[in-house]
């Protein structure tokens, strides 16, 4: 009985395929320009969602986004100069993966560059304790006295 | 500014087309009966009309025209001029992907700064106008 309900369960929420709302526009005629407005519909992000392309969103910009991707097409114009449109008007962030321009190296390196200045802290932090393996360094006499009228409780000079 | 034409409301009103902002600088505010936030700014927008100063006209953006105009006699209007924009078509072609969104013109008709959500008291003192004086410079 509990195998049954949880593999309903599992079906209902596994099975059902994801309402994808490109595939429920009136697609282009053309199977492979279909294809090519699918592919680029997966790299331009829906920009009142979020993280979401215009591929997945339901919102009302994505569905107007899609019939432009898919109007240019139509018209004859190349992914680039169709994704350059949207650029020109939304900014590099309307592509979900920015370009590799000047403008955007910040956005590419800044974790490698993170990264390299975070492995050569460790590097330094193991070289300065390494000497002493880590291990505390021997107490000098007056420490020494210290430890001893401490543990002791008698009074030591 | 790319070209666009777009009818008025109703046969009362004007339209707005791109060809009008040329000439002076003026502010383009793209709202919709169905946007609240839109209310929020809209005494900010009739004081501004009333100030006169600076040009300011509309964009009805995925709107009925009717329902935009009830608004609008409800609210007040506060614009020149306003296209309907009832696909959103010119919209995107303005780069809007939201409402309000509210354009600095210059005088060439070029946009120099677009304000995303609806517009403060302080962003009209410290951006807005100071940056149309700037232009008209």
């Amino acid at each position: 009985m509990k195998h049954w309900f949880i593999g309903v369960l599992l079906s209902v929420t596994i099975a059902i395929p994801e309402a994808v709302s490109f595939e429920n526009d009136a697609p282009i005629d053309d199977p492979v320009l279909e294809g090519r407005a699918r592919e680029l519909a997966k790299h331009i992000r829906c920009l009142v969602c979020q993280n979401q392309s215009i591929f997945d969103s339901d919102a009302d910009l994505a569905k107007d986004l899609r019939q432009i991707v898919r109007e240019r097409i139509m018209s004859g114009e190349s992914d680039r100069a169709i994704t350059g449109y949207l650029v020109e008007r939304y900014g590099d962030f309307v592509l979900l993966r920015p370009p590799v321009k000047p403008k955007t190296y910040l956005l590419w390196f800044v974790p490698a560059i993170i990264l390299l200045f975070a492995g050569a802290g460790v590097v330094r932090f193991l070289r300065r304790t390494g000497a002493s393996g880590g291990r505390p360094e021997a107490l000098n006499s007056a420490e020494r006295r210290q430890v001893k009228s401490l543990i002791s409780d008698e009074e030591v000079d | 500014m790319p070209f666009f034409d777009l009818p008025p409301l109703d046969d009362e009103a004007i339209g707005l087309a791109s060809s009008d902002l040329v000439g002076e600088v003026a502010l383009v505010n793209v709202f919709a009966s169905w946007c609240l936030p839109c209310r929020v700014e809209h005494p900010l927008l009739m004081e501004l009309a009333v100030t006169g100063k600076v040009a300011l006209h509309g964009v009805n953006y995925k709107d009925k025209p009717e329902d935009a105009r009830a608004w609008l006699d409800e609210l007040g209007d506060p614009f020149l001029r306003i296209g309907a924009d009832r696909d959103g078509r010119v919209g995107i072609d303005l780069g809007v992907y939201g409402v309000p969104e509210t354009f600095v013109v210059d005088r060439t008709g070029r946009i120099r700064y677009k304000h995303v959500g609806p517009i403060s008291q302080s962003d009209l003192e410290k951006y807005l106008l100071p940056l149309v004086e700037k232009l008209r410079q």
